[in-house]
């Protein structure tokens, strides 16, 4: 008889409770039934989607609303784009007002982006808080894309936000987790005497290794897109993906070897038979 | 008579008195998808068929899209 997979604890972002500690992007993928694929592969129960004006002159363009399964997923809308305060506040709104009109899970939070230039899609640390206060102020359940700077992490969970998502890697640019210290330190500080505060990796993760690493170092779910979306074989990356979290989050509550500079032997060291003579 | 709004960033002549809910059925667009800006301020699906539209209105009609 197998040995059974340990139970885990669930994800627990605000009011949702989520088994799957992977949330994916739907955006980038060369037809919608290839995301539709993907997004079961990976196992996530959340996908985020984008704000954008509805193409007038394209009647029969169908909507990526008609490829997702709305009793199934629940949607993250995001704020992509953004680069003030106040639009980022505008495209919550209007997200929430068209999730609400299809009575999906999602209409009661955001993924909150506002970013500082369009080279590096870095956040804006200043206008992210500001558009935090704001949109906790309207009732909204906020996930914060922020870079890994410890003390921006804390002030923006002191204004509210239900989640704190640093980066690993500026978004789309698959280098994984560049600085790891800093998201120790973010862990450390959001942790602290608050355990379950959910820590999510957004952005930047290249492949299963990228995820597992977040993991490991004990954040409580990864964010991603670009990663399956942009794989040569977006559909074996999705599953890759979804074992890659699990792989993580199973290494870090097992608890990993401490790591040492020389070796220790895993055969006995008694018992040997008698070497040759030389 | 006409008036002109500018809708998604291309102005267009529309009649005099048309409501939110009239224009999206002119243009036979599924309200399910959509929602509304009016002036940089949403307008609120159940206001849809109450708020009508003046000369040089920007609107901003949106859904969703795949994105990250």
């Amino acid at each position: 008889m197998a040995v059974a997979l340990p139970a885990d604890a669930p994800l627990v972002l605000g009011n949702h409770t989520l088994k799957s500690r992977l949330i994916v992007g739907t955006g980038k993928y060369a037809t919608h039934d290839l995301m539709r694929d993907c997004l079961e592969a990976s196992g996530s129960e959340v996908i985020t989607v984008a704000v954008r004006r509805e193409r007038l002159i394209d009647k029969d363009g169908r909507s990526l609303l008609e490829f997702i399964d709305l009793s199934r997923y629940t949607i993250l809308p995001n704020t992509a784009g953004c680069f003030s305060a106040d639009d980022a506040v505008r495209h919550a709104r209007l997200g929430r007002e068209i999730l609400q009109g299809l009575d999906n899970r999602g209409a009661d939070w955001v993924k909150l982006e506002v970013l500082g230039d369009k080279k590096t899609l870095l956040p804006d640390p200043v206008a992210t808080l500001k558009a935090t206060e704001q949109l906790v102020a309207d009732g909204f359940q906020v996930l914060c894309y922020a870079t890994d700077d410890p003390m921006t992490a804390k002030r923006l969970k002191e204004a509210g936000a239900t989640s704190v998502m640093p980066a690993g890697s500026p978004i789309g640019s698959g280098q994984g987790i560049l600085n790891p210290n800093n998201i120790r330190i973010c862990l450390e500080y959001l942790k602290e005497n608050d355990p379950t505060y959910p820590v999510i990796v957004d952005a930047g993760v290249g492949t299963a290794s990228d995820v597992s690493f977040a993991m490991e170092l004990g954040c409580d779910g990864v964010l991603l897109n670009t990663g399956i979306a942009g794989a040569r074989d977006p559909l074996m990356m999705a599953h890759a993906m979804r074992q890659g979290t699990i792989a993580g989050r199973l290494a870090y509550l097992a608890g990993r070897i401490p790591r040492k500079l020389y070796a220790t032997a895993s055969s006995p060291e008694t018992g040997v038979v008698a070497p040759m003579p030389r | 008579m006409n008036m002109t709004i500018v809708m998604n960033g291309q102005p267009r002549q529309i009649e005099a008195g048309t409501t939110v809910a009239r224009l999206l059925e002119t243009l036979e667009m599924q309200p399910r998808f959509l929602a509304v800006e009016r002036n940089f301020e949403l307008v609120p699906r159940t206001r849809h068929a109450e708020c009508v539209l003046e000369e040089g209105d920007a609107l901003e009609i949106v859904t969703l899209v795949g994105g990250g």
